[in-house]
Order: C-alpha cells, then structure tokens, then sequence
C-alpha cells in the first residue's frame, strides 16, 4: 500500500513528537487524507470544544497517492474545527509540501494542544524537532519561508506557514505552502497560529515506495494521464487560461455574484479574465501572466503566475512586489473584483499577491469588502468607522488598502478579519453577509445556477465550490448536461458530486482532475496503489460515508437543520438580468428531497439506519 | 545514431513527473530526492528549468576517476557509473562543472544520468514536452525550424 503506515504527532503544548502507526482499519474505510484525518478528529476532539484553545487539534494529511507518479498526486488538507464557522474545516492544498512529507516518510501529521512560546516544527525524515520561531513571529509568510531556507542552509526545503493575519485573529487565514498555495479556506491558518505554531519545515529523501501492484499503478497512472491531455478542459483549457477561462463564461450565463451579489453579471469581467491576463500592458509590453505553473505530480498545470504592472499605484514605489508570483485563480478574480465592482487587474493581482505573503482567503476577504463596501454605500459605516478609507464599490483604492490592513491586522483591518458576517452584524445589518454558515460565497449565483444553492446551504465547511462542483454539470455538461434554472433532479445531482468529492479529496489527486475522470478512471489507481479492493463503487460509497461523519461532527458541534440555509438575498430578490433574470434559488423545492435521499431525517440527521448502512 | 536529452525550459510548469520518473526508473520508488534530473523554480522570474547531465564527449567526470568506474556506453553514448567499481572518493563530483554528478549516501556511490540505458524515463514522463529524446547531432533542429519559420514569405 502506497502508505506509510506512520503519523507524527507533536504534542506542542508539552513540547514533544512522537511516531505512532497509522491506523490502517480506518484507512480502508476512510482512504485518507480529508476521511481519515476526520476520523481521527472525530474520535479525539470533542466536537464542542472551542476552535481556538488547546483543546482543538490541527491535523495535516496526505492521502494514499500523496508523493506518487499518479497525475495530480501531490495534494495534502488541512483538518481542524473551523473557529469562523464552528463546523469542521477541511482546507485542501497543492504545492509541493504534501509530497514532501509522504517522502519523509509520514502519512499525516497531528497537532494538538499548544506552545508555550512562538515554534517550528522542522521534519527531516525521522528527525522531527520543534524549533523556536520567535524570530519568525511577527514575519510574512514569504519572510518566513526565506529566513527558514536561509537559517537551515537548505533549498530543498518546503515550508508551510501561517503569516500575520493569522497572527493577528484574521478569522479566514490559511495555511500558505510554497509561497502561493494554500490551504486556504475556514481560518485553518488561524487555529495554526493559535497554538503557537508559525511553520511546518520538511524536508524528505526516504521516498514513497510500497505501492501495491507497481505495474498496474504505473499502466493506471499512464491511462489516466492521457485522459487528462485528451479532454478540452484539463488538457487545453486549464493550462492555457487557468480557472480563470470561467470568468466570461460565469458572466454571459448570469451567475456573476456582482457587488456583494445584489446583480449577477459585471460589466467589467472581460478586463479582470484569463484573456485579458493574457494581453500586453501599455507600459512595459508585457502581459500579466508568465506562465503557467504545477503543482506537484500534475500534468494539468492550472497555475498562473504572474507579475504587476511595474507602474501601477500598488508597487511603483515597493520594487519588492515587481517579481514574479502566484496570479489570479478565478475564485480570487471574482471575490476581489467582481463582488467588490473593481476591474482593475493590476490592483486584483496586488490583493492577491498580499493574501498570499500573509496567508489568508481571497475569497472570504473579497467578500467581506463587498460586504463592507455596501454598508458604506446604505451609510451604514462611515470613513470614521473605516479609518479614513472611502469604501465604494468599484474602488481599487479602497481594495488594496483593505488588503494591506488585514495582512498586518492593523484598523479597520480587524474588523474586515473577522469576515462578512461578524461585520455586517456589529453594524447592524446581518442580511448583507452573504455567507452560509459564516463562510462567504465562492463565484456563482445560485439564481443562475440552482444546484449550487443547495451545494451551498448543505456544504459541510460553510459556503463553498468545492464541496460539489455542479456548475460542471449544469454550465458544463460534464458528466452529463442539467439545465441550470430547472431544480428538478439536483438534490440526486448534490448528493452524487459530494459523496465523489469527498472520495476524491481522500486520495492525496486534485478535484480538478475531475473535468476529465469518473471514479473509474480513479479507482484503479487507487486500487493498484492500496490494499482495500478499490472500485467506483466502493469509492462512492466511502466518500458517502466521509459526508456523514462530517455531518455528524457538526450537529455534534451545535449546528442543526437552520443552518442550511441562504441568505434572504438570494432566496428573494430576483436576478436584474442575464438569463437568470426573475429568478431566485429555490432551496425549498431541493432541501427536504435532499435530506430524504441522504437517509437524513426530516430535521436533516443521518437516521441510525443510514449511519448504520455507513458504518459511521 | 546517437541521441541526446533535450531540455526546453520555456516548456516546463515545474511538475516533477520527470524526477518522479527518474528515481522510480533507478530506485524502485517515488523519490525526487533521488533523481539524477532536477528542476529548478526560479520563483521571481516565474521560470522553470530542468537539468541534467549533457553526456560531455571529453567527460570531465571521466578522467578524474581514479579507479575507471566510470564509462562511455557505446550503445548510448553515455557516461555510466559502474556501481561495483566506484569506490565514492566523490572527485567526479567536484570535477564536473555543471554539478549533474552527486553522492548517494544510502549507497556510498555516485550517481547520474545514464540516459536510461537508450530509453530515458524523464522523457516519456514529461507531459509538455520539455525533455525529449533527439538525435545527438541535431539538438538544434526545433530551434532552427521556428527560426527558419520566420525567413519564409507570409502567406
């Protein structure tokens, strides 16, 4: 089995890192990574606890194919209880650092407790030390990566880290790897910096053997590359325009979240999209995007990087943010522009620059502005509440200040940290958080695409596009062509792309792959890879049995059947325009047929029969 | 005919099949650590660039082993360490001037690229066509087509 059999755990508040087994009867339940560290959070936490004290546990997990051949095999997640929605967060991240730890020989590291004083932890195949990072405190991510590779002596080494905001109670910071990946969603990075933890340094040369049927992974791994190269998305699409090649398809179908989603289409997208990273700048000739770039193992290569218009008002006078770095995915392009009104490329790519220098979310912090933009325009804040900033939609000025001040934590910076809802509410105006479960939304109406209203309301992190992507289904056909506007069919269509996600953000390979591969093109891979006689099936049915552990961790935790739901915006005021225009989400018509296919009961708990079936 | 790796930087997004390819080929595992190909990520210029052995015709590292371990294979034109004669004095590492020949210290010998034996494994695993396996002679022959390309009247 492409394991390592061996999980690391650092007991930061005693100071000490010990090796344990792996507990193999769970892997061949849960298969790894997102379903067995949540297991294993499952049965050492208690749900309740608070997010941010001692008690909490931070898990970070590679799946089985984490550090192999097998395209895209280079994914590790983040587990923890979300301290921004109190259910449970699961951040998954590229980069280079999952692999590294699988060839140091660890299949999941667990932290638990917390340091008396700032740390690292440095990881060299068996030496695991904790380090003291009082040096480090206070540093950006990128400052710390630097000076970690400096002190050590040592390029080859990969870095995770959490930067100021994280620091500072930024409710929404990640944990940031190689400079620009990210676990980045549910303040996975916030629990990080509570427990006194700055880094995680790793360096392994051990290498990931034992895999099952060598010959049979290697021919599995072949066939599904070329799936990958052979379809349009993955193998043109995806590397030529990134995720940003949805930007002006998102906008012509009407599902734009436009200016803190009170429209649904912006009339700026073509100057902020993947054509327009593509075009040549007035002042230097060149264009924004240099090129594309991997992750670990992939063979897709969706990453932009990308550079700042050397003359733009961001850095004229700060040479050090000319070089080159991680660009504009599409969820980032649309939180910091579209939401915000701002169609100003330059200043996006800025923001998202400094959300990765200081770890946190793009998509949470895009919309938290928005948020906040919109109070300034009702005069619900005013610039004495935002400390001079003069937040209206559509200013690039008000963006990258915004940016600058939650990065450090600094003024109005604290309040825009604690995310849209928390802000909306200490103003007075709780509807305009648009968020479920206090985690703001990703890029699409759900008045335009009526699958995601449920995928949201039902998402077990809070607001996300990667719990079930149906916009493949509904926008793009893939596997199978549904009509958008129609709700017939999606609570069937939410269950079938959660229950696979969860299977697949369990083997250490990419969501992305998913545009291209069915489980039947994963589950061989998986199967050569692992013991467990791995099929579709079997599959399917572990990721069903992930969501209901997940679910069950969060009715544990308090949340109930109310929380899955939207904000009154989107289930009542109708779209202005586009070929969504008129409608609303009609989570009602999806919301109870969904929770009786699930095997949930009318106040939407897993029955005992569904648990039992589960084996949960 | 002999055949050399090309490399085409411009090419590369950095994924690293190829070391994967290259320790699995020689190790039996997964293991980048290992690999006798490495690519660099030159962050601010946001370039990639894989490297590796060029099979120097007077190999460098050749003449300074003292004990002949290593070769030129005549089937491929490479330079092979021959593991049983090594003795991992590591003055091969120090007389190649491009660093593509390095220690092992799990087997006390050096190691670098021996094409494979004639069928490169970082080749076939390069997705985008960044190492390729061409004609020693004629390693210049895409760059002279593009060039040549231009030198044609338009249409």
């Amino acid at each position: 089995m492409a394991w390592q059999r061996k999980l690391l755990r650092v007991d930061l508040t005693a100071g000490t890192c010990r090796a344990e087994p792996l507990n193999m009867e769970w892997a061949l339940k849960y298969i790894g990574q997102r379903g067995l560290a949540t297991k294993y959070l499952c049965e050492e936490i208690d749900p309740k606890v608070d997010a941010l004290s001692p008690g909490n546990k931070m898990i970070m997990a590679t799946g089985p194919l984490t550090g192999t051949m097998a395209a895209t095999g280079g994914r590790y997640s983040v587990i923890t209880k979300s301290p921004f929605t109190g259910a449970i967060a699961c951040s998954n991240s590229g980069g280079f650092i999952g692999a590294e730890m699988k060839a140091a020989g660890w299949d999941m590291v667990i932290f638990e407790g917390k340091s008396p004083k700032p740390v690292y932890l440095l990881l060299e195949n068996d030496n695991a030390q904790l380090l003291s990072a009082e040096g480090l405190w206070g540093k950006s991510v990128w400052e710390t990566d630097d000076i970690i590779h400096t002190t050590h002596q040592d390029p080859l080494l990969r870095v995770a880290c959490v930067g100021r905001s994280a620091e500072e109670g930024c409710l929404y910071a990640g944990v940031v790897n190689d400079k620009h990946r990210a676990a980045g969603r549910s303040g996975v990075g916030t629990v990080m910096a509570s427990k006194n933890l700055k880094a995680v340094a790793i360096r392994g040369t051990l290498g990931v053997g034992g895999v099952r049927d060598f010959k049979a992974f290697m021919n599995a791994a072949a066939v599904g590359k070329k799936v990958l190269k052979d379809n349009a998305v993955t193998g043109i699409g995806l590397p030529t325009m990134g995720t940003q090649v949805l930007m002006n398809v998102i906008n012509e179908v009407g599902a734009m979240p436009t200016r803190n989603m009170r429209e649904v289409q912006f009339e700026g997208a073509a100057k902020i999209s993947a054509e327009a990273m593509h075009e040549p700048r007035e002042s230097d000739g060149k264009p924004n995007l240099v090129t594309n770039a991997a992750c670990f193992g992939c063979t897709i290569a969706c990453g932009r990087i990308s550079t700042i218009d050397p003359q733009h008002y961001t850095i004229s006078n700060k040479p050090e943010y000319r070089g080159a770095s991680g660009g504009l995915e599409y969820e980032a392009a649309w939180a910091l522009g579209c939401d915000t009104g701002v169609d100003d490329l330059d200043a996006l790519t800025y923001a998202n620059f400094l959300c990765n220098e200081d770890g946190f979310d793009p998509i949470s912090f895009g919309s938290t502005v928005a948020a906040a933009m919109e109070l300034f325009d009702i005069g619900a804040i005013t610039t004495k509440d935002t400390g001079g900033i003069e937040m209206r939609f559509g200013s690039a000025e008000a963006l990258t200040k915004a940016a600058e001040l939650v990065a450090t934590g600094v003024g109005f910076g604290k309040d825009l940290g604690l995310g849209s809802k928390r802000l909306t509410a200490k103003y007075g105006h709780p509807d305009l958080s648009m968020t479920v479960k206090g985690q703001e939304f990703p890029a699409y109406d759900p008045r335009g695409i009526q699958g995601m209203g449920l995928t949201y309301a039902t998402s077990n992190r809070g607001a996300c596009h990667l719990r079930s992507y149906t916009v493949s289904s509904e926008i793009m056909g893939v596997p199978v062509k549904t009509d958008p506007l129609s709700t017939e069919g999606k609570p069937e269509l939410v269950k079938a792309f959660q229950d696979a996600t969860a299977a697949v953000d369990s083997t250490g390979l990419c969501v992305f792959t998913t545009f291209a591969w069915t489980l039947a093109d994963i589950a061989p891979q998986v199967d050569a890879a692992c013991e467990g006689g791995w099929t579709p099936e079997t599959m399917l049915e572990a990721g069903e049995r992930i969501w209901n552990l997940e679910r069950q961790f969060n009715l544990d935790a308090g949340l109930t059947a109310a929380d899955d739901t939207l904000p009154k915006r989107l289930l009542k005021d109708a779209a202005k325009t586009g070929p969504a225009k008129g409608q609303v989400n009609r989570l009602h018509e999806m919301l109870p047929q969904y929770y009786e296919i699930r095997g949930w009961t009318a106040d939407g708990r897993p029955t005992a029969d569904t648990l039992k079936r589960l084996d949960v | 005919m002999l055949k050399a790796l090309q490399l085409e930087p411009e090419k590369c997004t950095g994924c690293l099949q190829c070391e994967m390819a290259c320790s699995f080929e020689n190790e039996g595992v997964f293991n980048p650590s290992k690999s006798r190909i490495k690519v660099f990520n030159f962050h601010d210029e946001g370039r990639f660039a894989p490297y590796t052995c060029s099979q120097c015709a007077e190999a460098w590292c050749m003449h300074a082993c003292p004990v002949e371990a290593i070769v030129i294979n005549p089937k491929t034109g490479a330079k092979d360490v021959l593991e049983s004669v090594c003795v991992g004095c590591k003055v091969c590492t120090i007389a190649c001037p491009f660093g593509t020949v390095n220690y092992n210290a799990d087997t006390g010998k050096v190691a670098k690229c021996d094409l494979c034996g004639g069928d490169p494994a970082c080749a076939s695993a390069c997705p985008t066509g960044a190492i390729t396996y061409v004609d020693a002679e004629h390693t210049g022959l895409e760059r002279m087509r593009a060039h040549a390309a231009q030198s044609i009247p338009k249409a």
